[in-house]
């Protein structure tokens, strides 16, 4: 991969969640459309600044759930009628009522397994490095008890000045540059 | 910062910090906590390089009791399950004994972590991590009986629908199958949504590390989280999915579990009152041992402004309502018993009440049913915290007994007086059942030194300073900094 250089962003450190809210509603307004909260629990209302309440897991849940619960029904199916049929005291090889009970728990594996790797996935997690670790106080809050608002420098809107502009506008705590 | 309240509480509602003036209930979380001390107060327990003298104290004795357990299975790994007491007609004795004790204690992390969530019973989040870690811990204890008590555990993998060499596969009408299906997937879920619910809070304990290990340890346990509000929502969706998933999983484990019973024709064993009955037994041990836990905790680590007297009281109703489930699933297969009017059902209840181990059916009522259900009624003992102890461990071994005199007490006198056997347990079934006793402990006390007991990041979402209506939140901030 080659070297990155440049700037990511300007970051700005709110010490409320109203303050950084705020922050995020009028430079939407503005215009900027790259940028990103970072707070130390969810906060609903930055999510619905930002306009990212709509995520794709339900419906990778919903996949994976199907797919578990037709491995785990054809599965016990071809083992106990087609691969190795064993008669057992006279019951039908195709005993599907006992079959549904290891289908619904596979079902809710598959499900949950889904739900959580999806998270991570669309999350892009696992990822150690993040150019946003290189900010000075950004490790010290954004997990702690700040409210941080990054106005990406990849948006086409973005200029140092005008950016800066706004977020001192906010009460800001500070307002530092972030390199890549 | 919380202080003891020095009067009796509901008497003077007024003085009491700990009180909420409007509804009168006792506070979820003490006031005067900001986002800062939340973090500090939790992450501190993990982060110190001052570990407590009575943990290390707890751990050698935990450890001391494991290593029982560890001798115990290696016996029987050398010599066979004839060292128990399992014999024809008590085959199931202990080892299925302890193994459904142990996966009912599993069920009340999983309620207090996805059911309570769904009901958004907030209270909820000062408790449910370490719940969680109940499960898994109780889970792998479970797990230990019936690998061992196949008597050749080597060979468990047989239960697996895995291809190998004689061709054949499990047996899917089986009711033991559907079991290895359920607790299997019950594992994995807990140990998912458990770390799942982790990897905020090992970001902070990632960024609050001073020690180089430490900060690589959580680092990696982070796996680069830095609460981007993308992120989190769909890490909140994830959660409530995972809820709504485990809600019916928690549901179906003990059915599965009681299904091992049911369907089998044997009387006291062959009834349709078994699901629901255990699932509600299971959900009123592991309550049980959530306080057993906790209780002890709160005062060790002086969390009782996060785990309040609210918590100890709520969970005392939760086992008030399930005991009383369980006090019906009693009076019903007593009266099953009665009107189905079949001779070897009535002799099975007779058996159960007065034969050779009728001890064990009053012991079982009085720990179960008459000490825990004629008391937690009363708001004062709920919250007497050294009688919420002592009850707690009570209801323990009043469910112990319970699967005791279900398993022993059906087995061992059935339809031919011919094949009557009486069931003795040996020293080897007391040592490895005291063993997991000490496997879990162990674990436990591991997990509490090295991950965040509480979740900081739900601790920070019931704190006023989130609130946007609140009318003066920028306030309340400056003022509590």
């Amino acid at each position: 991969m080659p070297v990155e250089e440049g700037l990511y962003g300007l970051l700005a450190e709110f010490n409320t969640p109203q303050a950084m809210v705020k922050a995020t509603v009028a430079a939407r307004e503005a215009g900027f459309r790259r940028m990103e909260c970072y707070t130390p629990y969810p906060v609903e209302e930055a999510a619905t600044a930002l306009d990212v309440h709509r995520t794709r897991v339900p419906l990778l849940t919903l996949m994976g759930g199907v797919c578990g619960l037709t491995t785990a029904f054809l599965m016990q199916t071809w083992m106990s009628a087609i691969s190795y049929p064993i008669n057992v005291a006279g019951r039908p090889l195709f005993s599907w009522p006992a079959f549904i009970i290891p289908a619904y728990e596979w079902t809710i594996l598959f499900a949950g397994l889904s739900a959580a790797f999806s998270m991570l996935a669309l999350n892009g997690l696992p990822q150690p490095y993040h150019p946003l670790f290189n900010a000075p106080n950004f490790r010290v809050g954004a997990t702690d008890d700040k409210f941080f608002l990054c106005l990406e420098a990849t948006d086409p809107k973005f200029s140092l000045v005008e950016a800066r502009n706004l977020l001192e506008g906010f009460r800001a705590v500070s307002v530092v540059e972030v390199d890549l | 910062m919380a202080t003891k309240p020095a009067i009796d509480p509901y008497r003077h509602p007024v003085n009491d910090p700990m009180i909420d003036p409007v509804t009168g209930e006792f506070a979820v979380i003490a006031p005067g906590h900001n986002f800062t001390s939340v973090t500090r107060k939790i992450a501190n327990v993990v982060l110190t390089s001052h570990t407590p003298l009575g943990w290390f104290m707890g751990l050698v004795v935990a450890g001391g009791i494991a290593s029982m357990g560890v001798v115990a299975i290696t016996w029987l790994v050398l010599k066979g399950v004839g060292i128990w007491g399992v014999t024809i007609p008590g085959a199931w004795g202990f080892a299925i004994v302890n193994f459904v004790w142990w996966i009912g204690i599993g069920h009340a992390g999983t309620l207090i972590s996805a059911i309570l969530l769904l009901f958004k019973q907030s209270w909820r989040n000062s408790i449910n991590r370490f719940a969680e870690a109940m499960t898994i811990f109780a889970v792998v204890c479970a797990g230990l009986f019936p690998v061992l008590h196949i008597g050749r555990p080597w060979l468990g993998y047989w239960l697996l629908p895995l291809p190998n060499t004689m061709n054949i596969w499990p047996q899917f009408r089986s009711p033991l199958c559907w079991d290895v299906f359920a607790v299997s997937t019950y594992a994995t879920i807990s140990v998912v949504f458990w770390y799942m619910g982790m990897i905020p809070d090992f970001g902070t304990l990632r960024d609050k590390a001073q020690l180089p290990f430490a900060k690589w340890f959580y680092g990696l346990l982070s796996l680069g989280w830095r609460g981007s509000t993308r992120h989190w929502m769909r890490f909140e969706t994830a959660s409530l999915l995972l809820a709504g998933l485990s809600t019916p999983l928690v549901l179906s484990v003990h059915t599965v579990i009681s299904f091992d019973f049911a369907v089998a024709a044997l009387p006291g064993w062959h009834t349709t009152i078994f699901p629901p009955y255990f699932v509600a037994g299971a959900v009123y041990s592991g309550f049980a041992m959530v306080l057993t836990l906790a209780i002890p905790i709160r005062k060790f680590y002086h969390m009782e402004d996060l785990v309040t007297i609210r918590h100890l009281d709520n969970m005392g109703k939760v086992m008030l309502c399930t005991g009383l489930i369980v006090a019906y699933g009693y009076g019903m297969e007593v009266f099953m018993a009665w009107y189905s009017a079949s001779h070897w059902e009535w002799f099975m209840m007779w058996n159960r009440m007065f034969g050779p181990m009728g001890w064990g059916y009053w012991l079982l009522i009085l720990f179960n049913i008459a000490l825990p259900l004629g008391s937690l009624w009363w708001r004062r003992l709920r919250t007497n915290v050294a009688y919420l102890f002592t009850i707690s461990i009570v209801v323990n071994i009043g469910m112990w007994f319970e699967r005791f005199v279900i398993v022993v007490t059906s087995l061992y006198r059935d339809f031919l007086p011919s094949s009557w056997g009486t069931y003795r347990a040996t020293k080897w079934d007391y040592m490895l059942y005291i063993g997991t006793m000490g496997i879990f402990t162990s674990l436990f006390l591991l997990f509490v030194r090295l991950a965040p007991m509480i979740p900081m990041n739900e601790i920070k979402m019931m704190l006023p300073q989130t609130k946007f209506d609140h009318i003066d939140a920028e306030e309340t901030m400056q003022e509590t900094m």
